[in-house]
């Protein structure tokens, strides 16, 4: 196999991009045991399948980026969900749209005060906001679920089960967020800023960067997006449980390291997100349509996690073992 | 394999302990090795020279088991060898001790020394007392003034390379290879580096010296090849050749001066310190520069010169004293503020201070200026080219295009690119602390010559260094530093190199 790698002599571009390639023959194989799979239908339906962690992701990904973790958005999804579908009957749709959007801001900027200005680890500080929202969540429900009571009178719909020119709404957000915080990462001071401090927090801060500053605002962005995700959710389902918004930390960091960001810091890109959260959508969407049961998808996820970081080590070092 | 077996192996077999023939290294973009040949015989201590960028490192990281070559062969000892890693090298007998140290700061010297063969007891357990006492055997012969127990990150640079010449001695090593040893050194503890070679020699090893310093060069070595874009230009005895054929050899010309120093008359006060402390690293610091004026500052390593740099840049914050800037007194609480006055730091650290190692030279070069190259908050890529190449150009930088990582470049070419990066944001006064270390001549002479050029236009200058024809070259005026205290200030036109060294070293 090691000797299979360096004959097969590809292309530096192919060899990078091994994960794709995987990716590909997994669409053929699947396409030729299932008529629906490539179906434009069934693309839209995977697409808006993601469209939650996707569009929670893109603000992860800033987090990542800048070199920290981000644990939380799973409970801060919980949260958000039951608040915009709590109060929509009470305060109304869009009051509640935006209660729930400056709850995430908020949330996001107590992780981000924790982590950028009093420097604490970001692993211990989103694991503990991971089961304190958990405990704000129940709280604030009292443990029972919340729901819409007449979902087909309220223009709330329009978020997670409307259609705009034939698309889903909800894809639309995932790829409208997509492109405008691909630009910002690509293009802005910002975005610069962010790839120097996940890169070398030091030496940024000794170019004159406020690194402080940047990773409390990554955490904010990352609140934000959640609570979008979470419009998106509420919307969709019309009600929520207490722990909607559970396991999908896990499923986000998935699709982020699947794409081929560093969770070291500081290399990757909105576009890989994306590309790692589109591919993961489809492995799931496609071991349902050959018959697969619901929850081998989270056996073959991890596969192809593992086998996605391992083929880019052993890309970089030319052969599978050290 | 001891050191006596070894040696009886060599003179049976060949009368060399390292045969270089047609080695080949690319990389994508760059053949940095274009069929290298060269030797080193027991005994010997042979130079490798060449500029940046020249393939020295990643020639001796080939025959270290850094690299696998893409072609060619290495023998040792008369066989050929083919290392998978550093390990296995270091076993076989060569040692690199590389450009950018290599130890494990949370760890003790003896850890680092032994790390990966440890003496072990039963079940596994690590064998303490023998490894400190094998440890503290090896430093007594190397006359090292710290002990096994210590932990390496407490260490000065110059004790820590000790450490990594120690592991020559504890794996009786016969190839020692030094990629640029005397960067982060002093000149005294060059010279107790150099009784260190000689001792080894004295032993039969083979010794490869890579440096950028003549006088280095022609004081330590026996031979000299020469690396010139991957490629070697011949093999001389170094008794029957000089520093300007060397020179020539290596960059294609000669070099007319080596140091050029400033002809402005200083302006107006810029900055000036009073009283400058901080606790256990720098006392009562007070000297004044002017606008067009080159300070040079002088010291050992540690003695507390860098925090001083640091502290005008707001990294540190002092325990007392003021920092004046154009007369008015200042608080400088961080880079960015010092930054506004118009003040650079150019930082020691290249690699943990100065550089991202994953962004291209672009974008390294104009990270100072994130907040001033936009529009609306849109980086002006035009710009960030233009001054790209600018500095690619004046300070001759060796890279791909804009986008290479800078972590693919080699160790001269990155710290140009800190460089670069200070200069472009067109500072007022620039804090230079080493800045040519790892530097080839020539284009050191070029950097010499900017300085000389911008002082001219009246930016201010602080150089921090230890190598003593530097500062004495290019400074118009020297402080010097030990222990923490400023103990002298002198003009170029009445500094000796003894005056120098008296007030930089301890009196007792
Ligand atoms: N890992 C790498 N990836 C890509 N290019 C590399 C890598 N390492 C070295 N190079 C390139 O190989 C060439 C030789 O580099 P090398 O580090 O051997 O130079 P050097 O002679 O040691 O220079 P210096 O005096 O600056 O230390 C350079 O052009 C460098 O950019
Ligand atoms: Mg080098």
């Amino acid at each position: 196999m090691d000797a299979l790698i360096k004959r097969m002599n590809l292309p530096d571009l192919a060899r990078q991009q091994g994960i794709l390639i995987a990716f590909v023959i997994f669409l053929v194989v699947v396409a030729l045991n299932s008529d629906t799979f490539l179906t434009i239908g069934n693309v839209l339906q995977v697409l808006r399948q993601v469209s939650i962690v996707g569009t929670m992701a893109l603000g992860v990904t800033f987090v990542v980026l800048s070199g920290r973790l981000d644990l939380s958005v799973g409970s801060m999804l919980s949260l958000t969900t039951v608040v915009v579908v709590g109060l929509h009957d009470k305060i109304g749709p869009g009051p509640a749209i935006l209660v729930a959007l400056l709850v995430g801001l908020l949330v996001g900027a107590v992780n981000g005060i924790l982590i950028g200005y009093v420097r604490l680890n970001s692993l211990i500080v989103t694991l503990g906001m991971l089961s304190a929202l958990q405990g704000v969540t129940l709280i604030y429900t009292g443990g029972k679920n919340v729901g819409i009571a007449d979902p087909d009178a309220t223009w709330f719909a329009i978020f997670g089960r409307g259609y705009f020119l034939d698309v889903p709404v909800p894809v639309w957000i995932f790829l409208g967020g997509a492109l405008v915080l691909g630009v910002v990462l690509a293009k802005t001071a910002y975005g610069r800023q962010i790839y120097a401090v996940g890169g070398n927090e030091v030496a940024s801060s000794a170019s004159g960067i406020n690194a402080k500053r940047i990773v409390f605002s990554a955490y904010v962005l990352s609140g934000l997006t959640v609570a979008v995700a979470a419009v998106i959710l509420g919307s969709r389902v019309m009600g929520s449980q207490n722990n909607v918004g559970q396991g999908y930390e896990l499923q986000v960091l998935a699709g982020i390291i699947l794409g081929g960001t560093s969770l070291l810091g500081g290399s990757g890109t909105i576009l890989k997100t994306v590309i790692g959260i589109t591919i993961l959508g489809f492995i799931k969407n496609g071991l349902l349509l050959l018959g697969f049961a619901y929850y081998v998808q989270w056996l073959v996820t991890w596969g192809v996690i593992i086998g996605a970081v391992w083929l880019d080590v052993a890309s970089k070092r030319g052969s599978l073992f050290e | 394999m001891t050191a006596n077996a070894a040696q009886a192996a060599v003179s049976a077999a060949t009368e060399y302990v390292l045969e270089v023939s047609g080695v080949i290294k690319t990389f994508p973009g760059v053949k940095a090795l274009d069929e290298v040949s060269f030797d080193v015989k027991p005994g010997e201590v042979h130079a490798l020279v060449g500029e940046n960028g020249a393939g020295k490192s990643t020639l001796m990281k080939v025959l270290a088991g850094n690299y696998k070559p893409d072609g060619g062969t290495i023998r040792h000892m008369g066989e050929p060898v083919r290392h998978n890693n550093p390990l296995e090298a270091k076993e076989r007998g060569i040692l690199l001790i590389h450009q950018e140290l290599s130890l494990v700061s949370e760890l003790s010297v003896a850890e680092n020394i032994y790390l990966g063969s440890m003496p072990l007891k039963s079940f596994g357990r690590v064998d303490w007392r023998m490894l400190n006492e094998k440890t503290n055997r090896v430093l007594k012969d190397m006359h090292c003034s710290f002990r096994a127990s210590d932990i390496v990150g407490s260490l000065s640079i110059a004790k820590q390379q000790m450490v990594e010449i120690a592991r020559a001695d504890a794996f009786h090593c016969n190839v020692v290879i030094f990629d640029e040893p005397t960067a982060s050194l002093t000149d005294q503890e060059k010279e107790a580096l150099f009784e260190t070679i000689r001792k080894l020699k004295a032993q039969d090893v083979g010794i490869v010296y890579i440096s950028h310093k003549m006088s280095e060069i022609f004081e330590i070595t026996d031979r000299i090849t020469v690396l010139r874009d991957g490629k070697t230009q011949g093999t001389m005895n170094t008794a029957d050749t000089d520093a300007d054929d060397i020179t020539h050899r290596m960059i294609g010309r000669s070099l007319d001066s080596y140091f050029e120093r400033a002809e402005s008359e200083p302006g107006d006060e810029l900055l000036r310190v009073e009283g400058l402390t901080i606790t256990g690293l720098i006392d009562d610091i007070s000297f004044d520069i002017r606008a067009g004026e080159v300070v040079g500052m002088y010291g050992l390593v540690g003695a507390g010169r860098s925090e001083v740099a640091e502290t005008i840049f707001g990294i540190r914050k002092p325990d007392a004293g003021t920092i004046f800037w154009r007369g008015q007194p200042q608080q400088i609480t961080s880079p960015k503020a010092a930054m506004k006055l118009g003040i650079g730091l150019v930082p020691e650290d290249r690699k943990g201070q100065g550089l991202v190692l994953g962004m291209g030279g672009r974008d390294n070069t104009t990270l100072p200026l994130v907040n001033e190259l936009n529009v609306f908050g849109f980086m002006q890529r035009g710009r960030e080219t233009a001054l790209f190449d600018k500095y690619k150009k004046s300070l001759q930088i060796r890279t791909t295009g804009p986008k290479q990582p800078v972590v693919n470049l080699s160790g001269g070419n990155q710290q140009k690119f800190v460089i670069a990066k200070w200069l472009a944001t067109e500072p007022k006064l620039l804090i230079l602390d080493e800045p040519t270390r790892g530097i080839d001549v020539g284009s050191k002479s070029e950097i010499h010559k900017l300085i000389a050029r911008l002082a001219e236009e009246g930016l201010a200058v602080l150089v921090i260094s230890s190598e003593m024809p530097e500062i004495m070259g290019i400074s118009q005026r020297i402080l010097t530093m030990c222990e923490g205290r400023l103990t002298g200030d002198f003009s170029h036109s009445d500094v000796t190199e003894n005056k120098l060294l008296n007030a930089a070293s301890p009196q007792d």
